[in-house]
């Protein structure tokens, strides 16, 4: 089994991430992929840059954890996540989610558990570069009630 | 016993990426932020009470009752944003 989390500047390829995640593993009949992306748009301002911060170690521990916890939960066969760090330009890709499952119910729903785990318990921030300046992005109380729909209390945003 | 901070996005910004701090024997990091508050004005506003800052112990998300030890890692943040 290869990596399951990275963290670089670069971007990534979905088909050999995917490649990546089935090789060998005859037993996989689904696989489930979310990818983020940057928009141009965020509260009506045009968006030029988008630089992303994280916590070395911590970043990546919380989200081999977060795997384990979607292994336990789902009867998944593997899963990938990718994440983007440093500066990113609108349509860029930020993340990649992607699940591996004998069957596609479990894939799509650790793919969107994991996705839900990740926003708002991994240690990234957001810096949105427009015309007026620099902000630092929001966290939204949606992404709390998104985790929580699997039974996990979140207090980022609040 | 000395401990290492650590501030991450906006609040590293205006506190720099790390500090080390002298705290009593047995502190929590709630006892932490009390002695960082006092410690500038700057501190005292982006670590403000009624802002949501987070935490992490060695690296863990943890709550402000969490008790420190010699040399612990201890980590500010704003709410987190990734994704």
């Amino acid at each position: 089994m290869g990596r399951r989390v990275s963290i670089h500047p670069g971007d990534f390829d979905l088909s050999a991430e995917v490649a990546a995640l089935r090789e060998g593993d005859g037993a996989i009949g689904a696989v489930a992929t979310f990818i983020g992306t940057v928009r141009e748009h965020s509260d009506g301002q045009v968006v030029q840059r988008m630089e992303l911060e994280h916590y070395p170690g911590m970043t990546e521990a919380a989200i081999e954890a977060m795997i384990d916890a979607a292994m336990a939960r789902f009867d998944i066969r593997a899963a990938r996540v990718v994440h983007r760090v440093g500066v990113l330009e609108p349509t860029d890709q930020i993340v990649l989610v992607a699940v591996a499952s004998a069957h596609r119910g479990q894939a799509f729903q650790a793919c969107e558990f994991l996705m839900d785990y990740l926003k708002t318990q991994a240690p990234f921030w957001k810096k949105e570069g427009t015309a007026e300046g620099a902000r630092w992005v929001d966290a939204r109380a949606s992404d709390d009630a998104a985790l929580q729909r699997w039974g996990i209390v979140s207090g980022n945003a609040g | 016993m000395k401990v290492q901070v650590r501030y991450f996005a906006s609040l590293r910004e205006v506190l720099g990426a790390t500090e080390a701090v002298d705290v009593p024997e047995g502190s929590t990091l709630l006892g932490l932020r009390d002695l960082l508050l006092r410690r500038s004005r700057a501190h005292a506003t982006a670590l403000a009470r009624e802002r949501a800052v987070r935490c992490a112990l060695d690296q863990r998300l943890c709550s402000e009752d969490a008790t420190l030890s010699e040399g612990a890692e201890v980590a500010f943040f704003p709410p987190v944003t990734g994704g």
